[in-house]
């Protein structure tokens, strides 16, 4: 559904990325990881379309979905009205969306069962509960790819669990690509099938998420020792990671 | 079932019921301002006067009675309406683009632009006509301006296009102060100076139609881009993400605006605070959605600068300027609603 190859983008004479190349298969999520200033963000913004990279190609299988860092807005709209500008691309220039584009914004938010907030104003909501409505209204468009700046990275635990695990259960109902950043290796192992590691302007890592999220190669992405920590209880098992702090 | 249960849903959010008791504020306002003045015409006779341009009738009323309702306040009226409607509508739209509830119709330089315009045209002629015109002209050349300075490698930023609107309103206001400095300060310097303040005074039904057709073109405009305001005030890049052409869209409301601010100044003046209050007031009493905040603002911006105007002409022996007791009322108003409703209807940044 996105196949990357060969990107590479500069500011100026300053390179932030140069020769990247991963792809995402429908059904499929990637996390990008990678400290800051490494370019994350404007990887998604060159993939998304709104910088134009220097080289390189993407090809896009399907209506694509952004969902930008900073979810807040000018105006507290209600949460239904948010989604529907999901719609603006099918809705038209002099035209307002109609029966048809509610439909698409009211399933959306059904989706990721948030009916209940549909007429309340965006203000009034949490901040996981935030990212969930700008995930519904990238969803209104029915997109089949959804790509993600740190969906989760701002919000406390009980929020990061609940977007990511919608984002997965969303992924998987819909069979959507999923692309996202993180700068939390354990987000990456929750839901990631597969991870890219920015290092380097110049060297970048792709591969499964079991392969990728190791040790080693999170000591080298980071710069400081980090512990991976297997658990497992009530049932539920996987890996986290620890930073180990000087 | 459902189905229909969400499109009446749909439907009541736009609020049919407001709608009407403004829309009907707004009649019952322009009716009673028809019988308000220094020459008294009572209500019964002003009913008569308008029936009997559309039905024969024998007059109750006097002649004199009839032309004053006719001939001097019913184009009054409607220009006042017209023009409130038009600011209020512009302002609304402007709040919505530049995200920000704090701007109004002079900050993309477009009054400044209409004021040199039409001071220009006082200095160098008696032309009503041509005041109009270069009124009208330079609001439309400041927007280009504006459009020439912002734009870099293709697109503008907000920041950009405010700093433009800035810098070519300041420039223009140099500019009025020249025609000022050189005005005949017996004869032209006073005309120029109570024209800037704002003025109905001079309504004709020449002017009536003339202004009237760019409001209406551009507030139809905006109104029919009510939606693509919303998606607008997300900002640019999540905008553009969502599939809108943001620097088309934007430049097309903004046209769009330009022209309705140029032809109210052109005709009645420079008229401050109503594209800036009355938006911000609607978004107090109804949220934040421009579908609704555009048209429910031109019904307020009609009533309000209706009632002002009764105001100007009736308050005192002299006309007083509207522009100065839109900006006596405006400014506390604005500082009040500000007050209240901070971070209601808008949070910020």
């Amino acid at each position: 559904m996105i196949e990357v190859d060969g990107l590479s983008f500069r500011y100026g004479d300053e390179w932030i990325f140069r020769n990247v190349c991963f792809s995402v298969e429908a059904g499929q999520t990637t996390a990008i990881l990678g400290p800051n200033g490494r370019g994350k963000t404007t990887l998604l913004k060159a993939i998304v379309g709104l910088i134009k990279a220097e080289t390189g190609t993407v090809q896009l299988n399907g209506r694509i979905g952004y969902v930008a860092q900073r979810a807040e807005i000018a105006f507290a709209y209600d949460v239904i009205d948010i989604v529907v500008m999901g719609r603006a691309a099918q809705v038209g220039l002099f035209r307002t969306p109609g029966k048809t584009d509610y439909e698409h914004a009211r399933q959306a938010l059904a989706q990721l069962n948030l009916e209940q907030y549909a007429d309340r104003p965006f203000d009034r909501l949490s901040g996981g509960e935030r990212q969930l409505v700008m995930i519904a209204r990238a969803l209104a468009s029915q997109c089949q790819i959804l790509v993600l700046d740190e969906p989760a990275s701002a919000l406390d635990f009980g929020n990061q669990d609940l977007v990511l695990s919608t984002l997965r259960r969303v992924a998987e109902d819909e069979d959507l690509a999923v692309l996202f950043t993180t700068h939390f290796p354990q987000h990456a192992a929750h839901i990631a099938d597969q991870a890219l590691l920015l290092h380097d302007r110049d060297r970048q890592e792709w591969g499964p998420s079991s392969q990728m999220l190791a040790e080693d190669k999170l000591e080298e992405l980071y710069g400081l020792p980090i512990q991976a920590l297997e658990y497992k209880r009530d049932g539920q098992s996987g890996v986290t990671f620890a930073p180990l702090y000087s | 079932m459902e189905n229909i249960a969400t499109a009446q849903v749909e439907k009541t959010r736009f609020r049919p019921g407001l709608f009407s008791l403004l829309a009907s504020i707004l009649v019952i306002s322009g009716l009673a301002s028809l019988a308000i003045g220094r020459f008294d015409v009572p209500l019964t006779h002003v009913a008569g006067i308008l029936a009997s341009n559309i039905l024969p009738m024998d007059p109750w009323w006097s002649s004199v009675e009839a032309r004053v309702v006719d001939l001097i306040r019913l184009p009054r009226i409607l220009l006042a309406g017209i023009a409130g409607a038009g600011l209020a509508v512009a302002g609304a739209a402007l709040q919505g683009i530049f995200r920000n509830p704090l701007v109004g119709p002079q900050i993309i330089g477009v009054s400044s632009g209409a004021a040199f315009g039409g001071a220009f045209a006082i200095l160098i002629s008696e032309s009503r006509l041509l005041l109009i015109g270069a009124a009208f002209g330079f609001g439309m050349l400041a927007i280009v301006i504006v459009y020439t300075i912002s734009r870099q490698q293709g697109r503008a930023s907000i920041l950009m296009l405010v700093l433009s609107g800035i810098v070519t309103s300041a420039f223009f206001s140099a500019l009025v102060s020249v025609t000022k400095f050189v005005a005949d300060p017996d004869d032209k310097l006073p005309a120029i100076v109570f024209w800037l303040m704002g003025s109905f005074a001079s309504a004709s039904y020449d002017k009536v139609f003339l202004i009237a057709i760019p409001v209406v073109a551009g507030s139809t405009v905006i109104y029919m881009m009510r939606f693509q305001i919303n998606v607008l005030s997300l900002g640019d890049e999540e905008a553009q993400a969502l599939g809108l052409k943001v620097e088309r869209t934007r430049w097309i409301a903004l046209t769009a605006i330009a022209l309705i601010s140029s032809a109210v100044v052109a005709a009645a003046g420079v008229i401050g605070w109503v594209g800036l209050v009355i938006p911000h007031f609607a978004r107090m009493l109804i949220g934040p959605d421009h579908r609704v905040i555009i048209p429910i603002s031109a019904l307020i911006g009609a009533t309000y600068l209706i009632h002002v105007d009764n105001v100007a002409r009736t308050a005192i022996a002299a006309e007083i300027p509207v522009g100065i007791i839109t900006a006596l009322v405006g400014a506390p108003v604005f500082g009040y609603l500000l007050r209240r409703s901070a971070n209601k209807g808008w949070t910020t940044e």
